[in-house]
């Protein structure tokens, strides 16, 4: 708490698209009260800070701190870590800090692919040199660092230990108003909750729905939906059934089915697979022929399955190669947490 | 959850599980998991003195959660559930794991990682145990009417044994007459008795019977409901005729200027008209008219069987009739289709006009048959010199039919018998082996041999009808390696019978679809228990008799007629079921009613709300058989007894040694911390 009796802030953005601090900022003339409510301690993107002015902090002075953005770097780590250390309340905020989102997606390669394609192979690089970034380089005016790039990315709850989490690609205005006002009238609830809802996207969806068989799926640019039927009914892909609502049912609504931003229902472990399950069943064919030929028609099934979810997911990631020893995928529990130096 | 307290017991099973699982070790072992009060070994757990032991530490330790290894719990399960429920625990508390199948029969060569898989299996179970909840069964009254479904022997059996107990039946058969497969034959093996003489008193039993309904020519369309309650929807097709009118006189088919091959009464070897009787001993005994035949509803005109029936029985505006029946039990007993000997080009059937299938011989030597029980050629006038008989037509032959059709064989020998009798030919059978099992088989297959049939043992590479040796010219040339001694042989014959294989009916995948039974992957009906239950299925309330289930012959066939028959008049004096609770219940509240569900249950549990939008599962309905649950996207259907925490600890707990780290693994690629 600052001297003047309001509860400190900080905000931060590790690997994420800067979409998450635009919304807070969405919250329109309810920042006045933010503003009027915390103190804001850390805000780079908006107010200038140094990473000094929170080394300089107490442990656990900051009351909440609310982290968008996977864990892509040493860097985002290193922040993760230290933004722990220092506050009482750590929100993973948004799709990416959540369950790793976009960045993610990249762990279906790895760190040597990332940087061969981008530094050499991809259509626009122009590189003669084959230069690629170091963690260390030379020059005359003394040694420049950059943060190692990691060969995974993580979600923050895979770093840190996290109390709350807010869903969404970004998080819509209403429910990080809602979390502010929880925050604000001390009403939280038990830590390791999602603040948003506990069914899917069809159920805010107006569209009206059928037993569902699908014969084959039709990318967005092939039909024009009718405005009223299920998407996923018309055959155009929607993650709605799947994915946790608090959106309004905003794509659907506007003939666009739901890419599944707001991550998997209450409860669920694995909502890549959830998906597979439910879309499997549904799909009308019998024989292994037509089963391959309805599944021809949905292009990239890993990136439609566990676009927003996929860093979070059983898997993690793609095993590019088996390491020695190697004998089962890791349990969730195992994956490296607190850095002991920084445990309180 | 610390006060549970768990009980596990490792079963011996003789030296099934204790000769390759060191199952002291594992007792031990098991004693020291979280929440174990106590683990035994013991050489027969399912004995009295094991189900005792279990009772007695309920009692004496206050156990609150039963873990028995043993075998598979499709064995044993009621048997350990009774024994917690004398106990006081309540029966769904108590969980198996399955070292026998699953560890010491599979692993018999590797003693010690099978005593290693019966430690995570055992592991997985006291985890999945300590998650489970205590289930309470509901219990429905029983309709006392019972369907059964195909009127041959199987179907006749089993209506008749229900009647003379005294409770209704509807029988519904889809062809005009009941009598089935069995009403085609001449003779039936071993003991060459009238297969008609037989038959027709039963078929007229069954017409005659006051408690029972029979609905020819008839099919079932719909079925809904659970054990004790369906409600099926019946289409009885319209036959043109009125049966309160008519006398089954005959006038009408004996002037029908109509001529259609009969396909399924003469297996395709004789004719019948457009209007028609099967056959003279039909049950019941009143003609249909084919619309597609018939030249009055082709054409416009004709109408030969109005103009002179006696009665003015035809009725050409006759339409469909729906009828919905309430009943109990259901009893398939849809038989069997004959294998298409076509498939099979190298025999020629089809292509050389005197190769015959063995439907089409017994139609041939019956007396009441196309050729008036005279054994001769396609031409219908030339007694053949030489036949061969070829065996395993789409059985045991891993292209067709994997497996032993366990008739042909002896109907093979039969006709062997019949061809001898009516003429003076050679008779060749080309067997692979001879089945003659069961009463009086193999005596039997001892005549035949004394009578002379010749016995060549090797499958029949191709039946042709060029020659190219003396002798060949206008014979069927039967192409075999006899491997007996071990040479090709070229035998020509005048005649070539196939004893084609019994198959599932066409249809069997969508009646099996329809009341919610399984198919082998053979395509036959699967019983609940190949020995132990192989009458009941896996949906309470209907059970499989006859062909439909396997094939074969008409004792085996009357047997479980007559088994099907007890198991349903067990219920019906039951007068209420139990309704296991172990299935999928929908959080409404939390049912986005996106319909993914809706359209899965094999059982037809689940319904859509449309207000408030949510599906709802009809607990008498469903099985608990999981699909809804993992298909939800929403994750709100909870398998009861299967909840997701308790398949979760399941593999927790069968991943123990991997968790617990006692395996070891590499990062799959180290962080770079700065
Ligand atoms: C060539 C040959 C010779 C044989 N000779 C002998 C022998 O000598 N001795 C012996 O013991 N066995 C013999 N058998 C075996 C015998 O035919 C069978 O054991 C017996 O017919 C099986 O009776 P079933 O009632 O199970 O089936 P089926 O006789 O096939 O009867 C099934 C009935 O169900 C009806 N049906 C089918 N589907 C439906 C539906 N969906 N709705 C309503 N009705 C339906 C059919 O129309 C039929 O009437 C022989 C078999 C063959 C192929
Ligand atoms: S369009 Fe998508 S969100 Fe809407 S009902 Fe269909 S599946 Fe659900
Ligand atoms: S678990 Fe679901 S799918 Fe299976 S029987 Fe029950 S309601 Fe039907
Ligand atoms: S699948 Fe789940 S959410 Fe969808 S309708 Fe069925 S129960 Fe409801």
């Amino acid at each position: 708490m600052a001297e003047n009796g309001k509860p400190k802030l900080a905000l931060y953005w590790a690997a994420s698209c800067g979409g998450c601090e635009i919304s807070v900022l969405a919250i329109h003339e309810k920042i006045l009260d933010v503003a009027e409510a915390f103190d804001i301690v850390f805000w780079p993107c908006v107010m200038d800070f140094k990473v000094s002015d929170v080394e300089a902090l107490e442990d656990g002075e900051i009351d909440v701190c609310l982290f968008n953005g996977a864990i892509r770097t040493d860097e985002n780590a290193h922040m993760a870590h230290l933004l722990r250390r220092k506050s009482k309340v750590m929100v993973a905020y948004g799709s990416c800090a959540m369950e790793g989102c976009m960045p993610g997606l990249a762990n279906f390669y790895d760190r040597e692919r990332i940087m061969q394609f981008v530094y050499h192979d991809s259509p626009s690089t122009d590189n003669p040199d084959g230069v690629e970034p170091q963690t260390r380089t030379e020059v005359p005016e003394g040694e420049l660092t950059l943060p190692g790039f990691w060969n995974t990315v993580r979600t923050l709850d895979q770093i840190v230990p996290v109390e709350y989490f807010i869903p969404g690609c970004p998080p819509e205005a209403k429910w990080t108003e809602a979390a502010i006002n929880a925050i604000i009238s001390g009403e939280l609830p038990p830590p390791g909750s999602v603040i948003g809802m506990d069914v899917t996207v069809c159920d805010e969806c107006p569209r009206e729905r059928s037993e569902k068989k699908i014969t084959r799926f039709y990318r967005p640019y092939e039909i024009i939906p009718d405005p009223d039927i299920c998407l996923l009914d018309q055959g155009l892909f929607c993650a709605g059934i799947a994915t946790r609502a608090g959106c309004g049912a905003l794509c659907p609504q506007v003939n666009m089915g739901c890419r599944g931003c707001y991550g998997p229902n209450e409860g669920v472990v694995d909502g890549g697979a959830r998906l597979i399950s439910a879309i499997a069943s549904v799909i009308d064919a019998k024989t292994p022929e037509e089963i391959d030929a309805v599944l021809d028609t949905l292009p990239d099934p890993a990136g439609y399955f566990y676009r927003f979810t996929l860093a979070r997911s059983l898997m993690e990631r793609t095993r590019l190669e088996r390491q020695n020893g190697h004998k089962v995928a890791r349990p969730l529990e195992e994956v490296p947490r607190l850095d002991p130096a920084l445990k309180e | 959850m610390t006060e549970e307290k768990v009980g596990v017991y490792i079963c011996h099973c003789g030296n099934n599980i204790a000769g390759t699982i060191d199952v002291e070790a594992v007792s031990e072992w098991a004693a020291t998991l979280p929440h174990v009060a106590v683990a035994r070994d013991y050489r027969f757990m399912c004995s009295s003195l094991g189900q005792e032991l279990v009772e007695q530490d309920i009692k004496e330790l206050g156990l609150t959660r039963v873990v028995v290894a043993a075998c598979s719990p499709h064995m044993h399960e009621p048997t350990f559930r009774k024994a917690c429920e004398r106990a006081g625990l309540n029966p769904y508390l108590m969980e198996m794991a399955n070292i026998r199948e699953h560890a010491s029969w599979v692993h018999q060569h590797d003693k010690e990682a099978a005593t290693e898989k019966a430690k995570a299996l055992i592991s997985g179970a006291v985890k999945r145990a300590l998650e489970l909840s205590p289930l309470e069964p509901s219990r429905v009254p029983i309709q006392e009417a019972t369907l059964v479904v195909g009127g041959g022997i199987a179907g006749i059996t089993t209506a008749l044994e229900i009647a003379d107990a005294g409770h209704p039946v509807y029988l519904v058969e889809r062809e005009p007459s009941i009598g089935g497969h069995m009403a085609q034959l001449d003779k039936t093996f071993p003991t060459l008795d009238c297969s008609s003489c037989i038959l027709t008193p039963k078929m007229f039993d069954t017409g005659n019977h006051p408690n029972i309904t029979l609905l020819s020519y008839s099919e079932v369309e719909e079925v809904s409901g659970y054990v004790g309650n369906f409600t099926v929807r019946v289409r009885k097709k319209a036959r043109k005729v009125n049966t309160d009118l008519c006398t089954g006189c005959g006038e009408c088919w004996s002037r029908c200027p109509a001529k259609v091959v009969d396909t399924v009464y003469e297996a395709g070897l004789g004719y019948r008209t457009a209007i028609y009787r099967p056959f003279p001993q039909a049950v019941p005994k009143y003609p249909v008219i084919d619309v597609e035949n018939c030249i009055y509803f082709q054409k416009g005109t004709c109408k030969a069987c109005e103009k002179f029936c006696p009665t003015g029985a035809i009725d050409f505006e006759q339409e469909d009739e729906i009828l919905e029946l309430e009943v109990g039990n259901i009893v398939l007993a849809t038989g069997y289709d004959l294998f298409d000997a076509r498939r099979i080009p190298q025999y020629g059937y089809g292509r050389l006009a005197n190769v015959f299938t063995s439907l089409e011989f017994e139609r041939m030597v019956n007396a009441a048959g196309p050729t008036g029980g005279k054994v001769v050629l396609r031409d219908g006038v030339t007694e053949p010199q030489s036949v061969a008989i070829i065996h395993c037509v789409g059985s045991r032959d891993k292209n067709y039919n994997p497996y032993c059709s366990a008739t042909c064989c002896m109907a093979a020998l039969k006709f062997g018998h019949l061809v001898k009798e009516k003429t003076d030919a050679e008779v060749y059978s080309f067997y692979i082996d001879v089945r003659a099992a069961f009463k009086d088989y193999e005596e039997f297959y001892n005549r035949v041999l004394e009578e002379g049939v010749h016995f060549v043992r090797g499958r029949v590479a191709e039946v042709t009808d060029a020659a190219r040796q003396p002798g060949e010219e206008g014979k069927l040339i039967v192409q075999v390696e006899d491997t007996l001694i071990g040479k090709q042989r070229r035998i020509p014959v005048d005649m070539v019978i196939l004893m084609a294989a019994m198959e599932p009916r066409a249809d069997a995948e969508e009646i099996a679809h329809l009341f919610g039974v399984g198919c082998s992957a053979a395509g036959f009906f699967t019983e609940r228990h190949p020995k132990l239950d192989p009458i009941a299925t896996m949906s309470d309330g209907i059970f499989i008799a006859g062909a439909c289930q396997g094939p074969k012959d008409i004792p085996a066939t009357v047997g479980q007629g007559a088994a099907a028959a007890a198991r349903v008049l067990t219920l019906i004096s039951q007068g209420e079921v139990e309704i296991e609770p172990v299935r999928a219940i929908i959080d409404e509240e939390r049912c986005s009613g996106c319909r993914i569900c809706n359209n899965l249950c094999p059982y037809g549990a689940i319904d859509y709300i449309e207000d408030p939008g949510v599906s709802r599962v009809n607990p008498a309905l469903c099985k608990g058989c999981g699909t809804c649950v993992a298909a939800c996207p929403s994750q709100v259907i909870t398998g009861q007894h299967f909840t997701f925490e308790s398949i979760m600890s399941q593999i927790e707990g069968l991943l123990y040694d991997v968790s617990n780290g006692h395996e070891t693994y590499a990062e799959p690629a180290p962080l770079e911390t700065a």
